[in-house]
């Protein structure tokens, strides 16, 4: 008899891994049945988890964390044992201003230099009285906090210089081609749609502003996970199993075949392919262009929820919500992520699990074998595009000294 | 009271309006139209948005709710935790309401509850369409499967449904399974 576990998910490319998980039949060999639900919002995605509808989600990290403070709906404590993946989003730019700020359209630009053209460019309208604008798909999304990361860095002060809204996915490309907005971040294969239609050109993938970015999570309620302890481990172990399944190049094909079905992604197994190879197509009839790790999905145990990730968003929730830090929130948000459930999911298997439960976030230039608690790990570059590194102990001078 | 409904189905809203016209006092503004959207809802100024809960916009919708710049009054997201089973209703129904701050509870249940019904009879009605047409394109294919028999056996048409339905019978099938059946082994024989 299997248990049933019902998984809501919105139609994008890092909803892979339970997709996979059901067809590929790694949830059924670990005694579930996966039912998954497609929703067209982040809110209904989380209105369906919080009033039963559904067990488990696919969600943007940081709306997880402000579910959790009671940030937009009422505070209700939901638990992450599991990430989805890690970046795979990018920034594309209205065709005009891509050319203005990162000239090279043949390949991606460097983040400091288009940084730089861009806040040339901010300014400059801002002096004409208005604003550039950008899209991000959610005000609680790893989307806005990378952008407005970068921007921030860059000289270029989010919400006073630049405007940003909130454009759902697959409205993007529309909102660029009607000039509703100058650019977006946002997930594949939004950005790839944006481009086959001529509405702008990926300048910068977020992988290069954080190298090893928290973007999708696994989320419940705490109750849930507390009363169906078993299933959710059994989960953890068929979404690992749909990880190792889904980097393996020899399945790519397959892999987008399933994933651009009507069910899921209704969308082009051409684009999803390209997306998890890893290459883009940063203009119209150029050439995709190869971004080792633009999604990391499994590699360095990059499903393992570090707590420091929900901290380091955690302070970007302060700092762009415009509310004071506080070490009590801190508690909570680092109550979110369970890295105990990962790990007695997985202890006893092939799968590596660090030692520590929290590290100091982009601190690493480049290969650093790490102490585990089974198996071998090491982790590759994980720093910011600024070489700031933040350390979970010391969020308050980490929040002091950026811009 | 005045109510926005937003809505990309033209058709559903009307089906909701229709019921919520039912209310007194209450005014209603139709909004079908996924451009200009939080401008359109700001200038209605309401006291309560209804907004299906399969539209792409909520999440920017519930942005602009946030931050307070688009519209002069707080709204909120109908989360007043008392009334847990009405929400849990609404979300199961599909519909999702926002609320100015400070409405009375009193007055926003029987919105909500006259919501969620017209929002499950219009469930209904689409199921019920979609049956309906399910049902004509079965007649069109029995059609089509007696006129090959009539044309390849000289039957009349009478002749012909009775020899779809006594096969059906003989196996235990339905009628319009023999009939998609004969009109494959027709296209495989080559027949258009």
């Amino acid at each position: 008899m299997s248990s049933e576990l019902t998984v809501g998910f919105l139609p994008l490319i890092d909803a892979c891994l339970p997709i996979l998980a059901r067809e590929h039949g790694f949830a059924e060999a670990e005694g579930l049945s996966l039912r998954l639900v497609k929703d067209a919002s982040w809110a209904t995605v989380l209105d369906r988890l919080l009033y039963g509808q559904s067990d488990a989600a696919h969600m943007v990290a940081p709306l997880a964390l402000a579910t959790t403070l009671g940030r937009g709906r009422p505070a209700t404590p939901l638990s992450v044992p599991f990430v989805l993946g890690l970046n795979g989003n990018a920034i594309t730019l209205r065709c005009d201003l891509a050319d203005r700020v990162a000239p090279s359209a043949g390949r991606l630009g460097d983040p400091t230099a288009v940084g730089a053209a861009l806040r040339e460019a901010a300014m400059e309208r801002k002096r004409a009285g208005s604003r550039l604008r950008f899209g991000v798909v959610h005000r609680y999304s790893s989307h806005n906090y990378m952008l407005r990361y970068w921007l921030a860095a860059c000289g270029v002060r989010p919400d006073a210089d630049v405007e940003i809204v909130t454009v759902a996915p697959p409205f993007c490309a529309d909102a660029l081609q009607a000039g509703d907005v100058d650019g977006i971040c946002v997930g594949e294969p939004w950005n790839s749609v944006a481009v086959a239609r001529g509405a702008g050109r990926i300048v910068l993938a977020t992988a290069q502003i954080w190298r090893r970015g928290v973007e999708k999570v696994l989320a419940m309620r705490e109750p849930v996970l507390a009363e169906r302890r078993e299933d959710i481990e059994a989960l953890v172990r068929a979404l690992i199993a749909a990880a190792r399944h889904f980097v393996d190049p020899d399945n790519h094909e397959a892999n987008a075949a399933i994933l651009a079905r009507s069910e899921y992604l209704d969308g082009s197994v051409e684009l999803i392919r390209r997306a998890i190879s890893d290459r883009l197509l940063l203009r119209k009839n150029g050439k995709p262009v190869h971004y080792p790790d633009f999604m990391f999905q499994y590699r360095e145990a990059a499903n393992f929820p570090w707590i420091s990730q929900a901290l380091w968003l955690y302070t970007q929730m302060t700092r762009w919500d415009g509310t004071e830090y506080s070490d009590e929130e801190a508690e909570k948000v680092a109550r979110v992520f369970r890295p105990d459930v990962y790990r007695s999911a997985l202890l006893g298997s092939r799968e590596p699990l660090p030692g520590a439960s929290s590290k100091v976030e982009g601190s690493l230039a480049g290969l650093t074998a790490v102490g585990t608690q089974q198996g071998a790990m090491t982790l590759e570059d994980n720093r910011f595009f600024d070489r700031i590194a933040f350390d979970p102990h010391e969020m308050r001078g980490y929040l002091a000294n950026l811009p | 009271m005045r109510i926005a409904v937003v809505d990309e189905s033209a058709t559903r809203a009307a089906v909701i309006c229709d019921g919520l016209a039912a209310l007194d006092d209450c005014e209603l503004f139709v909004i079908t139209e996924r451009r200009e959207m939080v401008a359109r809802i700001s200038a209605v100024s309401p006291d309560i948005v209804l907004m299906d809960l399969g539209n792409p916009s909520r999440d920017m919708l519930e942005e602009y709710f946030a931050v307070s710049r688009a519209v002069a009054r707080p709204i909120a997201m109908f989360v007043d935790e008392s009334d847990a089973e009405s929400i849990a209703a609404s979300v199961e129904a599909g519909v999702s309401a926002y609320v100015v701050d400070g409405l009375a509870p009193h007055r926003i249940r029987p919105v909500l509850d006259l919501a969620v019904r017209r929002f499950n009879a219009f469930a209904r009605l689409e199921a019920d369409l979609a049956e309906a047409r399910g049902k004509l394109a079965e007649r069109e294919t029995i059609d089509r499967a007696k006129r090959i028999l009539m044309d390849s056996r000289g039957m009349g048409e009478p002749q012909a449904y009775a020899e779809l339905r006594k096969t059906a019978m003989n196996q235990g099938r339905r009628i319009i399974d023999i009939a998609e059946a004969v009109l494959t082994a027709h296209q495989l024989l080559g027949g258009k």
